[in-house]
């Protein structure tokens, strides 16, 4: 029973309007702790660096579109891929997915924003920052250059005298802070920030993809900025971690990045996946094939993920037992990602298909998955790994894991969820074109390479001779590279033509069977004037699907659900069924994680330039700000809802 | 379903296990855990790849940080105390005891690590083992560092009547963070100062 939203200017909704609307002006702007203006802003900025990471590969694609071209210099060229990569896997990858969920979560889940509000600004304030001070050193010449992966000793002082892996280091450790930020509150908000009815059976895939993932970061990040922590002060104080003349170990730095790298791969592509999982089946006019098989391979992915971090180190020298564990296990982890490809592709089997840009998207999606999915298995081989190591194999192989499943179904996503964030429909012609540019052009582009690479090219060379014979089949990566680029150019403007003239969206345009897409196209700051009751896992599909008699209720009218506006206000319900325990009072509009993260910022400046006075100032400001942050206010004890049973 | 309606009084914010701070400070917890679990483990992996002793100077001298470990361990009984007779009784002056005896004790913590580390032959910049030795000890220093500043907060904040009308949930979150500092500290103690002693 779903309510019909015709009565928006109704007082109840101008009374909630008064409560949660950000204030104007620029204050508001810095201010606002709204989870779909943090979400739209992580999505815009994630996006900026995914258009600056992806001019840094045209610019090394040009250079090796020939052999022996001077175009640029090697300490150039290293300086490019490095920035390439980190930009992509830090800047871009997790925090355009969490753009996604930050938007989605609270619409999907039935609530009205996410557990910590001002923690949710902060992540983002936080992340803004790391990745300008990531990118600080750039124009000097003088930026990271030991790639994404930063190996001793090559980082080392000795080898690598400028700052450049300074700041790698104090910057990764810096985005550290609003990764584990962002998923603690993820984490938190699934738990506790439901609609009553949404237990833990009826979530949709995206949610399991980006709770499995924040469980993992949680657990991960801290490696790598330990790492990193090291490495500086290797450069910076003299310790010796990893230079082998002190006794340290060159192989303690790799252990501990790739115990943080491999379930950050992960991370970066289970949300992901999750998109799919939840907008594919709109398109097959079906519910998902295999719910809970999908749900449990997901987490299933993330703890073998833990498992398989030495498939990286196969040629370091490590013990043969231990290089058979990790090989093993590295086979085993095809299964669960297989049983989703699975799920998939019977969902499509067995759908009414629409071919819509999003749909297109996504079936392009599995095709690339099983590609990648399936070089990946082959590395995963001790044997073809020592071959393969290092190849422009393994870039061919990055290239389709992480493009095929984190950015096509990230552009197919926004396809889907754009008419919801702005109340306009993309243009469905461009969209097309769009897609099948970019997905010729990265086949074009990245095809080759796994031939480029069993040919013998190396990666992370700044040139090669002609001899090789590899120069044709570089030329063909750049023009495909070139063609991916149009397609991402087609795109953007589609993304404004939209904006400025796109068709009205309606409410639920795809006629999908979530949540978000009972509120109106963009929806209220409020999310829903009554707090949904939900009764299954398709709320908006139950009249069609008829799995049971009970009904969803989503409603404008006091009866339909509790009203909560008593101030800015939410209902916090028991982890796994979704019970109603508490009333959680929200923060309104604050400055503070704006603030916080500034001092982080003068910190982190303070320790890159080893100015004392600098970070004791950054420490004394986080220090104040928390305590007015935290400091205890006081609320009424209890307070009177309605409850629905 | 929406037929069957009735009233409840619902706790606004909540306390304990209801509350979302108090998951959100478990997650923190987790992740302030497992960083110490990697520090450990980088302690352990330089260790074990050494080809000479390890500690190059000999096993770490029990001396000061024996008694150290009673002091903050005993410092956890205190805090626990406090916080539980304070939300029996909600008597201030019990709570009000054991949190200055417990600052005063993560000081007396502090003070002595301090000495502990002037004595030591070897300075952060001198091997593997002092580098792992001094990150692993300093990070943990650090972390009871931010427990003190917590444990003033908390007391400021009850001197000031913050915790008599509202809700006092800050109350255990503190005490819970400073547990499980208490609690890390036997990890590292056991791997930098115990387990040198019979290798």
């Amino acid at each position: 029973m779903v309510a019909q939203l015709d009565t928006v200017d109704s007082p109840e909704r101008r009374k909630l309007l008064g409560i949660w609307e950000t204030a104007p002006g620029l204050y508001g702007w810095l201010a606002s702790v709204d989870h779909k203006t943090i979400g739209i802003r992580y999505l815009c900025t994630a996006f900026f660096f995914l258009v600056i990471g992806g001019i840094e590969a045209l610019v090394m694609r040009a250079q090796l579109a020939q052999p022996d071209l001077k175009l640029l210099s090697p300490d150039a060229y290293n300086q490019l891929f490095s920035m390439h990569g980190t930009t992509m896997m830090f800047l871009y990858a997790l925090p355009m997915l969490s753009g996604f969920s930050n938007y989605l979560w609270p619409l999907m889940l039935g609530s009205r924003d996410m557990a910590f509000p001002r923690l949710n600004a902060l992540s983002y304030w936080v992340f803004l920052l790391a990745g300008v001070f990531l990118y600080v050193s750039f124009p000097m010449g003088q930026a990271p250059n030991g790639g994404w992966f930063a190996y001793v000793p090559n980082t080392n002082l000795q080898y690598d005298p400028g700052i450049n892996m300074d700041v790698f280091s104090l910057g990764l450790i810096f985005l550290g802070i609003s990764t584990v930020v962002g998923s603690a509150n993820f984490i938190v908000t699934l738990l506790r920030c439901r609609a009553p009815g949404m237990s833990v059976n009826r979530l949709p895939i995206i949610v399991w993809g980006t709770f499995t993932a924040s469980a993992a970061n949680l657990l991960a990040v801290p490696a790598v900025s330990l790492a990193c922590a090291m490495l500086w002060l290797d450069r910076r104080y003299g310790t010796h971690f990893f230079d082998v003349p002190g006794g340290g170990q060159p192989l303690l730095w790799q252990h501990l990045f790739w115990i943080f790298g491999h379930p950050w791969v992960y991370a970066l592509v289970l949300p992901a996946m999750g998109i799919v999982s939840d907008a594919l089946p709109v398109f097959c006019r079906r519910p998902l094939v295999g719910y809970t098989l999908v749900a449990i391979s997901t987490v299933a992915t993330m703890i073998l993920g833990f498992g398989v971090w030495v498939h990286h180190m196969f040629a370091t020298g490590l013990p043969v037992m231990s290089l058979s564990f990790f090989s093993a296990a590295s086979f085993v982890i095809a299964v669960p990602s297989a049983v989703a490809v699975f799920c998939w592709i019977a969902t499509i089997w067995t759908g009414k298909l629409q071919f819509k840009t999003p749909f297109l998207f996504f079936a392009g999606f599995v095709m690339l998955f099983v590609i990648g999915g399936v070089s990946g298995f082959m590395t995963a081989s001790v044997a073809l790994d020592w071959q393969l190591t290092d190849s422009y194999f393994v870039v061919a192989h990055l290239h389709y894991v992480l493009l095929g499943i984190n950015v096509f179904p990230v552009i197919g996503g926004i396809y889907f969820w754009f008419p919801k964030m702005t109340g306009r429909m993309l243009d469905e012609r461009l969209g097309r074109w769009t897609f099948w540019t970019m997905f010729v052009g990265f086949n074009v582009a990245f095809f080759p390479m796994h031939i480029t690479g069993l040919m013998g090219m190396p990666r992370r060379v700044y040139t090669y001779p002609a001899e090789m014979g590899v120069g044709w089949l570089n030329l063909i990566s750049s023009l495909g590279a070139l063609i991916f680029a149009v397609g991402v150019l087609l795109f953007l403007v589609n993304i404004v033509k939209g904006l400025r003239s796109g068709e009205p969206a309606g409410n639920n345009p795809w006629d999908a069977p979530t949540l978000e897409w009972s509120t109106t196209s963009p929806p209220p700051v409020y999310n829903f004037a009554t707090i949904p009751q939900v009764a299954s896992r398709h709320p908006l599909w139950e009249s069609r699907l008829k799995e049971s008699e009970e009904r969803s209720v989503i409603g404008d009218k006091a009866s339909d659900g509790m009203v909560l506006d008593k101030g800015k206000e939410t209902i916090g319900v028991t982890p796994l069924d979704a019970e109603p325990n508490v009333v959680l009072k929200m923060p309104g509009d604050s400055i503070l994680p704006f603030l916080l993260a500034l001092g982080m910022a003068v910190l982190f400046f303070g320790l890159l330039s080893q100015a004392v006075w600098l970070m004791v100032t950054g420490v004394l400001c986080e220090i104040a700000i928390l305590i007015v942050w935290l400091t205890p206010k006081p609320h009424p004890a209890d307070e009177e809802v309605e409850v629905y049973e | 379903m929406s037929e069957v309606a009735r009233s409840e009084v619902l706790p606004v914010g909540g306390s304990d296990t209801v509350s979302t701070a108090w998951w959100g400070m478990v997650c923190l917890i987790a992740t302030e855990g497992i960083l110490f679990v990697y520090l450990i483990f980088s302690y352990a992996y330089l260790g074990t790849q050494q080809s000479g002793p390890w500690p190059p100077s000999g096993p770490p001298s029990l001396k000061l940080a024996a008694p150290n470990t009673v002091i903050l361990i005993a410092s956890s009984f205190v805090l626990g105390w406090g916080v539980r007779s304070f939300k029996r009784t909600r008597n201030q002056r019990s709570l009000l005891m054991a949190l200055v005896a417990t600052i005063l004790l993560g000081l007396i913590f502090l003070t002595i690590q301090g000495f502990e580390w002037a004595e030591k032959p070897f300075v952060f910049s001198t091997n593997a083992y002092s580098s792992a030795f001094f990150i692993l000890t300093g990070v943990h220093m650090a972390h009871v560092a931010v427990g003190v500043l917590i444990l003033l907060m908390l007391l400021v904040w009850t001197l000031a009547g913050r915790f008599e009308q509202s809700h006092h949930e800050h109350l255990p979150l503190g005490a819970l963070y400073w547990h499980f500092v208490d609690v890390v500290w036997l990890a590292v103690f056991t791997t930098a100062y115990l387990v040198p002693q019979f290798t």
